[in-house]
């Protein structure tokens, strides 16, 4: 099968005032169906331009860049937000909840915007609820659910489309470490039963562990690509 | 898409009920534009409604030529100053100018009138009995007098609501009863139904009708016989009414023998003059309301924007959110205007209330007639909408434009 994301020779350039910043500096990356990839490095490594621009959030400033067969370098912003709508989840450090929605409301907005009926987008919505253990807590605002659980809520929106990606930018990062388990073994189920793509930023070792190849980046480049067995394999 | 809408439009709610207080003072200037426009509307429009009434109890379709101004050895006289209609125009009028259905004749000045110890000083109209038809007449009691009155110079009289009131205690008979006017005797014949004021504002009830023979000889000692006071006639069609000018205007000229370049002696108006001067008094409303409606608009609107702006800048990192799942531009615009549309139509609702219970306020505190136009109500409900789309475009483009990373980071 072709691989899903394919990026030869990506650049990001920003311009701030006269400096020209050159986040990326030619990225070449072919990540399979059903990977778990951590992408680990310092900040300002340029793992977030990475993470934004294959997240389709972004455009890189030159190169080739294919989700799925698609040319996502050129597309147009409408196009960008379909791929995001059908193909893409995202899991924020900061949760990223809508404030003052309940969490059924929140894990149907992917739906919302493909159209759904309002039905259709409650059953599938509690479905991933129930997914990710917060069956009974639909109608909560994100308020009166903890980091760990808002972070639950989190991911049932990022599956609810059943996206072919999963992108999770420091998931664990404002959590503790009972809640940081559970949610990385939930990514872990969705990786290993459902089959999705993960590609995890991080810059904690033992979270990049859950992962079962590691991109170590160093002033927008890829310095290391390993493959290994992931973690929880290793302990049994 | 429908459930798109739903869901954005109770979205959009929630987001508003949230901010109470703010959402109502984003409002109150759509509430005081809209509601300023339905009340002044509907007052407008109740006093058109009464002048309306005015100009048509003048009777229908009625033509009046007064006698114009002369001029002697330079000095002009005022419009009416002349003697130059006669019985003899009105006559030979209604057989020379086939569209007119009728003509009369009606001369006045003010008496005193003596009923028994009571006395009124008011108009007395010396008439054909064609006028009363003309100008739609009727009676709460008795009848018209006849031809026959007319040509025998009888001493019969009828009399208005006011000079009724004036004359005659409560309850007392002025059928039959003899009322004295300038110490001549006559019977009253007839009590005319009120008609109210004229469009000119005077109580057109304050009225004595006697036969214009018997005024002219037995009352007011006129100088001239068959001089009249002023013209009426009527057409069958109010689309004859120009044509009919027309014809009086040849006829009259050719008999008082004017030449070509010589001005009329008299003066022709009608119905449809009269009513003209009141159009137009209420266009200056209007224009007056449209730009009341316009500046509070307006003004409204910047606030519906104002707000928006700030809800858009608080809410930068939910627009990021909503982008990252799939949001396009066009869904974020749309979010943002129906919370526009939402604000100004909720309060284009509001206004019409404000409005409609200051129009009923004014008709129960002033006592001025006011008429809730539906019209209005419809117009205002659009302009609200319009005020909505407009000023909420300029947020929601901002919104929809914004790039899904910095949205994201927004803190």
């Amino acid at each position: 099968m072709a691989p899903l994301i394919v990026c030869e020779d990506l650049w990001k350039i920003y311009r701030v005032g006269d400096v020209e910043v050159q986040a990326l500096r030619g990225i070449n990356l072919t990540i399979d169906r059903g990977e778990f990839v951590a992408v680990m490095g310092t900040s300002g490594s340029g793992k977030s331009t990475l993470m934004n621009i294959l997240g389709c959030l972004d455009q890189p400033t030159r190169g080739r860049y294919e989700l799925d067969g698609l040319d996502v370098a050129t597309a147009k912003p409408d196009l960008l937000a379909e791929l995001r709508n059908r193909q893409i989840g995202f899991v924020f450090q900061s949760f990223n909840l809508i404030p003052r929605t309940s969490a059924l409301e929140n894990a149907q907005l992917p739906l919302f915007y493909r159209g759904l009926s309002i039905k259709e987008q409650r059953k599938q919505a509690a479905a991933a609820l129930q997914r990710v253990g917060l069956a009974g807590r639909e109608q909560h605002y994100p308020t009166q659910l903890s980091g760990g659980q808002q972070q639950r809520v989190a991911i049932a929106r990022a599956l609810v489309g059943a996206p072919s990606i999963l992108f999770a930018d420091e998931p664990t990062g404002n959590l503790d470490t009972a809640s940081s388990r559970e949610i990385m073994s939930i990514l872990e189920e969705l990786n290993r039963q459902d089959g999705i793509t993960i590609i995890l930023v991080t810059h904690e070792s033992d979270i990049a562990a859950y992962a079962s190849r590691e991109l170590v980046m160093k002033d927008g480049r890829i310095t290391q690509d390993v493959r290994r067995a992931p973690h929880l394999t290793v302990v049994q | 898409m429908p459930a798109f809408i739903l869901l954005t439009v109770m979205t959009a709610l929630r987001i508003l009920s949230r901010n109470r207080l703010r959402a109502g003072l984003t409002m109150l200037g759509i509430v005081i534009g809209v509601g300023a426009v339905i009340a002044m509307v509907s007052i407008g429009q109740g006093a058109r409604a009464a002048v309306q009434a005015q100009v048509a109890s003048m009777g229908t379709n009625v033509i009046i030529i007064m006698p114009g101004s002369t001029t002697v050895s330079g000095v002009r006289g005022g419009q009416g100053g002349a003697v130059t209609l006669t019985v003899g125009d009105a006559a030979d009028l209604k057989k020379r100018s086939p569209l007119l259905s009728d003509t009369g004749w009606a001369k006045r000045d003010v008496m005193q009138i003596v009923n028994g110890n009571r006395n009124w000083n008011g108009p007395v109209n010396g008439i054909s009995p064609s006028y009363l038809t003309i100008r739609d007449w009727s009676f709460t009691g008795g009848g018209p007098f006849t031809q026959t009155d007319l040509e025998s110079a009888a001493r019969v009289a009828l009399i208005g609501q006011t000079t009724l009131e004036n004359l005659f205690d409560p309850g007392e008979e002025a059928i039959g009863a003899t009322i004295r006017i300038k110490n001549v005797p006559f019977q009253v014949v007839g009590v005319l139904a009120p008609k109210g004021q004229s469009a000119q504002g005077s109580d057109q009830d304050d009225v004595i009708f006697i036969p214009f023979t018997t005024a002219e000889r037995k009352v007011f000692g006129s100088q001239f016989l068959g001089s009249v006071g002023a013209l009426f006639a009527s057409t069958e069609r109010s689309a004859d009414l120009p044509e009919a000018v027309d014809q009086i205007r040849e006829v009259l000229r050719a008999r008082h023998r004017l030449q070509g370049e010589q001005a009329d002696d008299f003066t022709i108006r009608t119905q449809v003059d009269i009513g003209k001067v009141q159009e137009s008094t209420s266009q200056t409303l209007t224009v007056m309301l449209f730009a009341i409606a316009s500046v509070s608009l307006l003004v409204g609107g910047i606030g519906i924007m104002n707000i928006l702006l700030v809800s858009v800048t608080e809410r930068t990192r939910e627009i990021g959110v909503r982008m990252a799942v799939g949001a396009k531009r066009l869904h974020i615009l749309m979010q943002f205007l129906i919370e526009a549309v939402t604000l100004s139509l909720f309060g284009g609702v509001i206004g019409v209330v404000v409005g409609i219970v200051g129009a009923r306020l004014t008709t129960v505190i002033a006592g001025w007639p006011t008429i809730i136009s539906l019209d209005a109500i419809v117009s205002a409900f659009v302009f609200s909408l319009g005020v909505g789309l407009f000023f909420g475009l300029y947020p929601a483009n901002k919104a929809a434009r914004l790039n899904p990373i910095e949205a994201l980071r927004y803190e």
